[in-house]
């Protein structure tokens, strides 16, 4: 069967919670096989949006597809599966038996075996939930959304609370079953995560999308060099006219240029105009997260 | 609309149909049933506090007689029965509070399970555990030398464990009711009042007047009564079965209501 619908389609979801808008009009479409970083700060949005994805919560306003049809559909059909921030465990079942069990709700799952073996607990069926450590837990309930082989995985903060290695191995575990034609989608807010296991970046802030890309463009956002200046009545626009200019701020007596040719910048403010105490400074992908993520920037569009 | 090729990603594509019974599996039941039986608090209290109750109540009253010529420990033991079974059918239904707490039911809605085929699990549960506890009482009272005849074992057996539905629902209820992770702790010591009014610890006839009245409309009453009928011949009066129908009614479509408050998308 080969699914020729996108994986994922939302369209101008919207969530609010009393004066609260916590979706703002997100639309987003993933196709089958993506990898896909949803990254953003807290309170972002991701996980209500990840909420209606799953059809655990209903949008205001706006549309959700998920492989073509309903999310309940999907979940009912085992081509979706989710490993949640609240999802909970039973404390008083083994490892064995919480996989054993969920297996029985699906027509058809991989072997409880293979899962736990595929999730790196095999070692651990017979402990106690209740007696697991949180990166344990973790991966029993990642081993419960593989059970049904699902063409769409969807996880929520997967790594939040683990240690260093704790999320290492969890990732480890996801590349391990990583097939290809399974779309992932996760939200973090850990850049390097994002960098490090999506395809796709889609950064969130306020409940809309401000930027989507390859995790390579997302970079290249952050690629450029930020040129300070002292320079009393800067000419903005003249500024923003020059080639290879991003933005331009002004902050009192000060101008900053966001660029991708900070020599040529400098060279202008130098020789152009009464520019002094030129300042160069190059960007990072954490500062185009906030760039991108926060509020106040407004000006550095 | 991109239209990716069709590159071989799986040996075999997996079976998408839905679950038949929406996810209810006599698999799912038997790990259920081996999780309740695993828990200390629920044998102690289900299990082996109300055959220890008879030990220390009923057998002292050994060689009394009811005014039909039955003995008492039959009496007491079948009143304690529909309290282990009440107490089992509870705490089964309860359970449904501390999945709810630990957020069980949120990771189950990411599964085909089916709300309803959840709750027909926990009912068949509460009933599986209602009937063992009638069972436990029952075999606990023939070992200490309690006979009467083999329709009373059964009906009274029957009605003590059918009658426990009631509480079955009052378990689903306030499971519905209260996310709490150790609801019995508290529904325990209810358990105990209703009880008392129902008669199961000492006859309701011992009580003072006015707490005889208010006792027939407690829901313990009218299946303490029907249990109870078969020894003693007295015949079941209407205000017994309308009790228990009242009452069953009462927390069946109060568990329904919450449930499907609890199921509805926000």
């Amino acid at each position: 069967m080969t699914s020729t619908h996108p994986a994922v389609e939302l369209d101008g979801l919207t969530k609010t919670f009393g004066a609260v808008t916590a979706v703002d009009g997100l639309s987003l479409r993933v196709q089958p096989g993506e990898v896909v970083a949803f990254l953003g700060p807290n309170g972002a949005g991701k996980t209500t949006t990840i909420d209606m994805l799953l059809g655990l919560a209903r949008p205001d306003a706006g549309t959700v597809r998920i492989l073509g049809g309903t999310p309940d559909n999907a979940v009912a059909r085992g081509r979706v599966a989710a490993v949640l921030q609240t999802g909970g465990l039973l404390k008083d079942l083994t490892v064995g038996e919480t996989v054993e069990m969920s297996a029985h709700f699906y027509r058809h799952t991989r072997p409880a075996v293979e899962v736990l073996e595929r999730a790196g607990i095999a070692d651990i069926a017979a402990r106690v939930v209740g007696r697991c450590s949180g990166g344990q837990q973790q991966r029993l309930r990642f081993a419960l959304a593989l059970l049904p082989d699902p063409d769409l995985m969807v996880l929520d903060e997967p790594t939040t609370g683990m240690d260093v290695e704790g999320r290492r191995d969890f990732w480890q575990a996801l590349r391990r079953d990583a097939r290809a034609g399974r779309t992932v989608i996760f939200a973090t807010h850990y850049l390097d995560e994002a960098d490090a296991y999506a395809d796709r970046i889609v950064l969130v802030r306020q409940g809309r999308v401000v930027a989507d890309g390859t995790t390579a463009e997302i970079k290249n956002l952050a690629a450029g060099r930020t040129v300070r200046a002292t320079l009393p009545g800067a000419d903005q626009a003249a500024l923003a006219a020059l080639p290879g200019v991003d933005a331009v701020e002004v902050r009192g007596d000060s101008v900053l240029v966001r660029t991708g040719d900070s020599d040529a910048i400098a060279r202008h403010l130098l020789t152009r105009t009464a520019a002094r105490d030129v300042e160069i400074t190059s960007r990072n992908l954490e500062d185009a997260f906030l760039a991108l993520t926060t509020a106040q920037t407004g000006a550095l569009r | 609309m991109t239209t990716l090729p069709a590159t071989p990603t799986r040996s075999v594509e997996p079976d998408r149909r839905l679950p038949a019974l929406g996810g209810f599996a006599p698999a799912v039941l038997r790990i259920e049933l081996r999780r309740v039986l695993r828990n200390r608090r629920t044998l102690a209290f289900t299990l082996i506090m109300p055959g220890v109750f008879f030990l220390i109540f009923g057998l002292p009253q050994g060689g009394q007689t009811l005014d039909n010529g039955r003995p008492v420990t039959a009496y007491v033991m079948i009143s304690l029965a529909v309290y282990a079974a009440m107490v089992a059918t509870t705490s089964a239904g309860g359970a449904v509070a501390t999945e709810r707490a630990l957020g069980w039911s949120r990771q189950l809605r990411l599964t085909p399970l089916r709300p309803s085929a959840y709750v027909a699990t926990k009912l068949v549960t509460a009933m599986t555990l209602g009937l063992l506890a009638v069972v436990v009482e029952f075999l606990v009272g023939a070992a200490a030398g309690v006979r009467v005849p083999a329709y009373v074992w059964l009906l009274s057996g029957l009605a003590a464990w059918l009658g426990s539905l009631v509480f079955a629902a009052f378990g689903l209820f306030i499971g519905y009711l209260v996310p709490a992770e150790n609801v019995m702790q508290f529904i325990g010591p209810i358990l105990a009042v209703l009880a008392m009014f129902g008669g199961l610890f000492v006859p309701v006839e011992v009580l003072p007047e006015v707490l005889q009245q208010v006792a027939t409309f407690t829901p313990v009453y009218g299946m303490g009564v029907l249990a109870r009928a078969p020894l003693t011949g007295d015949g079941v009066s209407a205000a017994a079965v309308v009790n228990l129908v009242g009452w069953a009614l009462v927390f069946g479509v109060g568990a329904a209501r919450l449930f499907r408050r609890d199921t509805a998308r926000v």
